[in-house]
């Protein structure tokens, strides 16, 4: 006869295989039904009209998100401009430069910045970044540029954490070896941290990436939606997130499974981001 | 010429200074405006009355409680999903082709921006299950959401437990489990927590993927199959909708300043448990 105890400990390692999987259970099921809603639309209409038609009138049976595409790609990168530089200099004054007690102050305040709700960012965006630019770059202030200034801040937490966290693991030996040669802080800096550190880097911009294209609240109240690609930096845009959050309430029938369609589009570019940033790191940590 | 790169290297300290502090300032500056705008219209009569003529007038209670409903029944099923998986990585098994699956699972799901669960939750819950909006069905997804973060605190708390304290365990002839129950687990406590408080903070802030799961329906919710919103969804829908400019700023301080008390509550728990053990 088995014993109450071996019985008892078997049931819990089963349990908890049991919770483990839950995890993937839950991934697949997101990815399952997210595909099975999207991809009809795809067979019906035709990968090219979804994915390069310039036209989205769902209710006219036309599903073209390229400039929603063309938007998103847009957003991000604009925010990777203006967040990359910032986020990377915030990160190596905080793991170079500033003294303990700075540190304990200045890294939980960021760390809070990521805390704030996306809502709140797009409220103040829009009452007062838009006016800002609407008075002194023209156009409605509902923009690209406006868009950009707002990811560009909700991304910093993300990439200074992460490049944050790369720049600290460089060996101690590496910095002595430079102080040792007779070069500045900042030769040091430039010439032997960032370098050794530059794959964690690399993998927060990527992940800045994926927060900004994925961010839809803060998007939808500043971007002004508009359903063409922009010509210029103050012209409105819709991104793909945008396109799902503005229509789903009321969408139904193929309008909905269009919907769908963009987030298949979507999912695939955060996917194919978050593994550039995991490659990114996993070689980091194999250095 | 070549500039003296003492020079450079002032120069440059300066310049990241100043990019250290403007980062800061602008957290500060959000705060302070959110704050200065909103308190004048916070006060008692706000926070425990009902919105009246769609949020116009009266408070903002049923929005309070159904962040508050919302974000302890996803905490109530997460938590324990998340401490086993990280039980069962750290204690049951070693790096695996099957622990490199869930993790893989784990870090997928951390990064599906909240509008994908927005659509899951929608077609799944809300359509396929036909719980309708519902506080259910925003619950349920919003579990999903937060499982990565516990599951990540937690293994790293759990990983910082000593190995000598699982020893002592063991020789007293404890089994694994009782080990893990009683030693392991209560060691872990702050870390995990760190965790809960984080997921909680995510829970309050997060609109896109409650709004089309758990609606936005302005009565207080009383069962699971009712829809309601959250403060973060009602304040959106003020703001966006142009409904009442000071009952937005005026949600804003409540959501903002909750948010912020939690997460500092969590970091607070975090450092003390990082004093523990090192």
């Amino acid at each position: 006869m088995i014993d109450r105890t071996v019985l008892k400990e078997r049931f819990v390692k089963w349990v908890l295989v049991a919770f483990a999987l839950s995890s993937l259970l839950f991934l697949f099921l997101i990815f399952i039904f997210i595909l099975a809603e999207g991809l009809p639309l795809f067979l019906k209409v035709g990968l090219n009209k979804i994915i390069f038609g310039m036209k989205w009138a769902p209710t006219k049976g036309h599903f073209g998100i390229f400039p929603m595409i063309i938007s998103s790609f847009l957003v991000t990168i604009g925010a990777l401009v203006i967040g990359a530089p910032l986020g990377l200099s915030c990160a190596i004054y905080l793991s170079e430069y500033a003294g303990k007690r700075t540190r304990m102050l200045l890294k939980p305040a960021i760390e809070l910045l990521a805390g704030i709700p996306s809502v709140v960012f797009g409220f103040l965006g829009v009452i007062y970044i838009v006016p800002l630019v609407r008075n002194y770059l023209g156009g409605s202030g509902f923009s690209l540029i406006s868009t950009c200034l707002v990811l560009g801040v909700m991304i910093l937490p993300t990439i200074i954490s992460i490049s944050f966290d790369a720049l600290v693991s460089v060996p101690r030996t590496y910095r002595e070896g430079s102080a040792a040669m007779g070069a500045t802080k900042w030769q040091t800096i430039y010439k032997v941290i960032i370098p050794s550190a530059k794959s964690g880097i690399l993998a927060s911009f990527i992940l800045g990436m994926g927060r900004a294209i994925g961010e839809t609240m803060a998007v939808i109240m500043i971007a002004g939606n508009a359903l063409k690609i922009p010509t210029s930096i103050l012209d409105p845009l819709r991104t793909l997130t945008g396109n799902i959050a503005l229509e789903l309430a009321y969408a139904t029938g193929d309008h909905r499974l269009g919907l769908f369609s963009t987030g298949v589009v979507l999912m695939v570019i955060i996917m194919i981001l978050n593994y550039i940033a995991n490659f990114g790191i996993k070689r980091k940590i194999a250095k | 010429m070549r500039i003296n790169p003492r020079f450079i290297n002032r120069f440059v300290r300066m310049g990241l200074n100043v990019q250290a502090y403007f980062t800061v300032g602008i957290l500060i500056i959000i705060v302070a405006i959110i704050f200065f705008k909103g308190f004048p219209h916070v006060n008692f009569a706000f926070i425990f009355s009902f919105p009246e003529d769609m949020g116009r007038e009266g408070g903002i209670f049923p929005s309070i409680v159904g962040t508050i409903q919302l974000a302890l029944l996803s905490i109530l099923l997460a938590t324990p999903l998340g401490l086993g998986t990280a039980v069962f990585l750290t204690e049951y098994t070693k790096e695996s082709l099957f622990t490199k699956f869930i993790r893989f699972g784990v870090e997928s799901l951390a990064g599906i921006p909240s509008i994908l669960y927005g659509l899951f939750g929608f077609i799944f819950f809300v359509i396929k299950l036909k719980m309708g909006w519902s506080l259910l069905a925003g619950v349920l997804t919003m579990t999903i959401m937060i499982l990565p973060t516990i599951i990540r605190t937690s293994e790293e708390a759990i990983r910082a437990v000593p190995r000598q304290l699982r020893i002592v365990s063991y020789s007293l002839s404890a089994s694994k489990w009782e080990t893990i129950k009683k030693v392991v687990i209560p060691a872990a406590i702050p870390g995990i927590l760190t965790g809960i408080m984080l997921s909680i903070g995510r829970a309050v802030g997060e609109t896109a993927a409650i709004i089309f799961t758990m609606g936005s329906s302005l009565r207080l919710p009383l069962s699971l199959m009712d829809s309601g919103r959250t403060m973060a969804v009602h304040f959106y829908i003020l703001a966006r909708e142009g409904i009442s400019m000071e009952k937005a700023y005026g949600t804003a301080v409540v959501l903002v300043l909750s948010i912020l008390l939690i997460n500092i509550l969590a970091y607070y728990i975090m450092n003390k448990a990082i004093a523990r053990y090192s």
